[in-house]
């Protein structure tokens, strides 16, 4: 009976029944603000002091480090992932495949490991016979390892989907690799590429894992902001952890809307007008 | 050819030297003075106590972020609200966001001073704390695996099935999860390894005391901080046997998700 009557009025819905409906919504919510929006609030009612917190030298120092490696971990991260993704896509050889997949290594390993794991070959008393801990080359290294995979794979299913007919038109018309390169793949790739380097450029802002072991935190020096963050909290300066967290907090959520604005700009054609 | 060359071998040059040559050094170093001195010092009471510890916290944070993963999914991708772009930067958020502000955002909410100072039990420098921590920075991987598959098999066959009389849950069980199920695992395999690897948020809410908040990844620094490089290439070692697992598991989901 109960059947028939789901049968009879079916018909005359016009959307399926959806999972989740107000509970679903009202789990979302509360789940998201216990674990994310909450938190961050109070990060927000604790800052004090907040000029002085983020205008002090030693957090100036920290911040100016962090932004300038950030910048080059970006600009290294452009060009070494475009390369990557080009070859990986476009050239063949054995082994291909296991490159592809060590590629997300660094994701998958843990920041402390991959700290560690620097320090065996680049360290003190490290195989390579070059010493990095506690310079800034060092932190560098550290952050071009945790960033690796964000453009190559951002860029890599775009070039996958890449038509090579304009390449070869523009080929038999006569262009040279490099004018090809230039004036017909980069411009289809530009928008992959600066989503890639915008996260990259995030993740060495705020990374924590890695550095810390290899940079030493030496103060105007070697000290990223993260870690300043950290050193103010274990004085008992809540307030300035705070402020400076807030910053971070600030740099992230612009590069979120920076990645949100080149995905639709990257999707404008695909959109009905 | 020699640019395809010289092109394929700087890729290949700059891989090995940031990536391959000093994951593979670890290996090589953890069993240089033997396998006994290596899984020795992976078998210590406090190494054990801190592998249970890290499994014990995945264990709780990977079901709740994936029940959530896809609930927030099915919201981003099927329903119209106000603020609904705000949710999904929020969501992204974790991705972008210093592990460390996360941990300091827990500390300052849960410890001294703040809001839930005065819980009946302990939360901060405990694993409730640590939990939360995880959850925390590993929050968006089942969601964006799942939002792109849900916006391309599109409404159809859910509303076919509606129209035949199923009811939501049936409807969610029967079509739409069959449809989802390699996001879902790529998901949770990401937010598995992430849970596991975390560093910088548990470090600041752990209090990293030894034997009792210590995990896997704290672990690690702790020996190395007393010297005991062994100990902590050992460590190490078993961290990336897992991130290995994590990257098999990948690239076996992988062809999976794209062929459904």
């Amino acid at each position: 009976m109960a059947a028939d009557a789901a049968a009879v009025r079916a018909p005359a819905r016009t959307r399926a029944p959806r999972l989740g409906g107000v509970v679903g919504g009202g789990i979302v919510a509360g789940y998201l603000s216990l674990i994310v929006l909450v938190p961050l609030a109070a990060i927000a009612a604790r800052a004090g002091n907040f000029e002085n917190a983020v205008t002090n030298r030693e957090a100036v120092s920290a911040l100016e480090l962090t932004l300038v490696l950030a910048l080059l971990v970006a600009l290294v991260n452009a060009v070494a992932g475009t390369a990557t993704a080009w070859v990986l896509v476009r050239d063949d050889f054995r082994g291909k495949r296991l490159v592809n997949a060590v590629i997300d290594l660094p994701f998958a390993l843990p920041t402390i490991v991959a700290g560690l794991t620097l320090l065996a070959l680049y360290g003190p008393r490290g195989s390579s016979g070059i010493n990095l801990a506690y310079t800034r080359a060092g932190v560098l290294l550290a952050l071009l390892f945790v960033t690796l995979p964000f453009v190559v794979r951002a860029v890599q299913p775009v070039l996958l989907e890449l038509d090579t007919d304009m390449e070869e038109a523009a080929a038999s018309l006569g262009a040279r690799p490099i004018a090809i390169f230039r004036r017909i793949v980069f411009p289809n790739l530009l928008p992959a590429i600066l989503s890639g380097v915008a996260l990259a450029f995030a993740r060495a802002v705020g990374e924590f894992g890695a550095v810390v072991l290899i940079s030493g935190n030496l103060p105007f020096k070697t000290e990223m902001a993260s870690v300043y963050i950290f050193g103010r909290l274990q004085s008992q300066d809540a307030a300035g952890a705070a402020s400076l967290s807030l910053v971070l907090l600030a740099i992230s959520f612009a590069v979120l809307l920076l990645v949100g604005a080149l995905r639709r700009w990257a999707t404008r054609h695909d959109r009905p007008v | 050819m020699i640019a395809r060359f010289s092109l394929r071998f700087g890729v290949l040059a700059y891989l090995a030297a940031i990536l391959l040559v000093p994951v593979g050094l670890v290996f090589w170093r953890t069993f240089d003075h033997g396998f006994g001195t290596a899984w020795h010092s992976v078998t210590t009471p406090d190494s054990k106590h801190a592998l249970w510890l890290t499994l014990e916290i995945a264990a709780v944070s990977v079901p709740l972020n994936t029940i959530f993963g896809v609930l927030c999914a099915l919201a981003i991708v099927r329903r119209r609200f106000p603020g609904k772009g705000l949710l999904n930067a929020v969501v992204d958020l974790p991705l972008a966001l210093s592990p460390v502000v996360a941990g300091l955002a827990i500390v300052l909410l849960y410890g001294r001073g703040g809001w839930f100072e005065s819980l009946p039990f302990d939360v901060l420098y405990a694993t409730p704390a640590m939990v939360l921590a995880t959850i925390f920075v590993s929050l968006p991987f089942v969601v964006r695996e799942v939002v792109p598959v849900l916006r391309e098999i599109g409404t159809d066959q859910e509303e076919a099935a509606a129209t035949l009389g199923a009811g939501a849950f049936a409807t969610f069980r029967r079509v739409t999860f069959p449809a989802i199920r390699w996001a879902v695992a790529y998901g949770v395999v990401l937010t598995t390894a992430r849970s596991i690897g975390e560093y910088g948020a548990v470090r600041v809410v752990s209090g990293n005391i030894e034997g009792k908040t210590q995990t896997m990844t704290l672990l690690v620094q702790d020996k190395y901080e007393q010297f005991d490089t062994t100990g902590a290439y050992a460590v190490s070692v078993v961290l990336a046997l897992i991130a290995i697992a994590t990257l098999l598991l990948m690239t076996v989901i992988r062809p999976r998700e794209e062929s459904t």
